[in-house]
């Protein structure tokens, strides 16, 4: 029976792919997003950007902002809880989120462990930087994986450097002898089933999204030709000029991530980016939370 | 016996996996130009239905599908695909592609704790899995609309001449009774 759910939770992944799911703030938001094509929507208090401004500790968003973005979509509604809380896993639970990212994003509640996400019947998304965390997050429970990436930046560096890096260590596990996979299980920290599985697949058992720092048609088109599934945007749209149209165009760009007609047409006139952070001026390294 | 498949979002690749086991071809349709190439068959799959009808219109494909259906063309569409089909969706105030005589109710079951496996009867067809994920169900059908699958008094499954639609998700299980029933109607077209 629950390994049944997982399959569904993972099966719910599944249905995402080739979508772009974008962080909301408020019912209106999330009207305008699924209006535009995302296939989910991140339900939040504060958008990456503007947690890095503002600073200080940052958690769940409030129980009734969620209800309110689930009651005015339709597609499903995912929602953070902080590294290891998993009490605020329990209350999303109860709300019946879609999916719980549990996220670098936020302030961590646990510097060493993850929430055990066995325990629970919703399924989590989790971020990601290299194969280890991604196995070792799937191992917890993970029906979902996407980069890290540094969320809130506009800045793509860093998901283009954690999707290569997976991708690498993908390509490497395929390729290595049946008989050093048991060293390779102790190396990455994970069971050795996991190792096993990439070995032979040549690819995660689950979903894998690019998340953290797309902020263009054309970041996520270069995320999709770098093996992402699908694409988180967070900050990218809400903190652009013209969020409905930068919104539809990043769905555009990730169905026809391949044809650069079609992406130089989305491209055109889409009013101001997001101003964005360098990867230098940043304070805050969201992606060294939780390994 | 050449399969296009609807690849703007969602499950698709499934699909392809599925007809690749019954060794029939596929491509994907991302485009207008792809609805060019010769096909016997189209699937819509699953994924998120307002996506799907959003790229539909925006890539200018809307009209060129419709049209393919209503001249008789084999269509097969799963979840997000039968809402697309679906003259009505009852909760929802899109109108889709509209070319099948029934009423559908998206998100029927609730929320993904309320998606679910099970053993179903296909066209008379004992023991096939059927699963549903945040899935919808037919609430009415109308005149020559056959009725493929009952799942505690919702229908799950329906037939209208050339078109095809399941609530659930046969391309998510290894079982290949439904795509087998689809080849076969592509056949006979």
């Amino acid at each position: 029976m629950k390994n049944e759910r997982y399959e569904l939770n993972k099966e719910l992944a599944q249905m995402l792919k080739g979508g772009v799911i974008m962080d909301v703030t408020n019912a209106e938001q999330a009207k305008i997003a699924e209006k535009a094509g995302a296939c989910a929507v991140m339900a939040l208090e504060r958008i990456p950007a503007d947690i890095r401004a503002a600073g200080g500790v940052s958690r769940m968003s409030d129980p009734r902002l969620i209800k309110e973005i689930q009651s005015a979509v339709t597609i499903p509604v995912m929602a953070k809880v902080r590294i290891g809380h998993f009490a605020e896993a329990q209350i999303l639970e109860a709300l019946e989120i879609d999916y719980i990212d549990e996220s670098e994003v936020l302030s961590p509640a646990d510097d060493i462990y993850h929430i055990n996400k066995h325990d629970f019947q919703v399924p989590f998304v989790c971020g990601a930087k290299n194969l280890g965390e991604a196995l070792r997050r799937i191992d917890e429970g993970a029906s979902m994986i996407r980069t890290k990436g540094e969320p809130g930046t506009g800045d793509v560096i860093q998901a283009v450097k954690h999707m290569r890096l997976i991708q690498s260590e993908i390509r490497n596990l395929v390729a290595t002898r049946e008989d050093e996979l048991f060293n390779k299980a102790k190396e990455l920290q994970v069971s050795y089933d996991l190792v096993k599985y990439v070995h032979e697949n040549g690819k995660l058992p689950v979903v894998n999204f690019a998340a953290g720092g797309v902020a263009t048609p054309a970041d996520a088109a270069l995320m999709m030709q770098l093996g992402a599934e699908g694409v988180f945007v967070g900050s990218g749209i809400f903190k652009s000029g013209d969020p409905a149209k930068r919104a539809a165009a990043i769905v555009k760009a990730v169905t026809n991530f391949k044809d650069p007609l079609v992406l130089a047409e989305v491209s055109e006139n889409l009013g101001e980016a997001m101003v964005g952070i360098n990867e230098e001026e940043i304070e805050l390294l969201m992606r060294e939370r939780g390994e | 016996m050449k399969i296009g498949i609807l690849a703007l979002q969602g499950a698709f690749i499934e699909h392809a996996n599925m007809l690749q086991a019954l060794n029939v071809d596929s491509f994907e349709i991302r485009q207008k130009k792809d609805l060019n190439q010769p096909m016997d068959g189209m699937i819509l799959p699953g994924g998120e239905s307002t996506t799907m009808y959003k790229l539909l219109v925006d890539l200018d494909l809307f009209d060129s599908v419709k049209e393919k259906i209503q001249q008789g063309l084999p269509v097969f569409g799963t979840c997000a695909g039968l809402l697309l089909l679906a003259k009505t969706v009852h909760n929802h105030s899109n109108p889709y592609i509209q070319t099948m005589d029934i009423i559908a109710r998206k998100n029927a079951y609730g929320r993904q704790l309320g998606s679910f496996r099970t053993i179903g009867t296909f066209a008379g067809i004992e023991n096939v899995p059927f699963v549903f994920i945040r899935a919808p169900y037919i609430e009415q059908v109308g005149d020559g609309v056959e009725v493929l699958a009952i799942i505690d008094d919702k229908i799950v499954a329906a037939r209208q001449d050339n078109q095809l639609a399941t609530a659930f998700h046969p391309e998510l299980t290894k079982d290949l009774t439904i795509h087998r029933y689809f080849i076969e109607m592509c056949k006979k077209q």
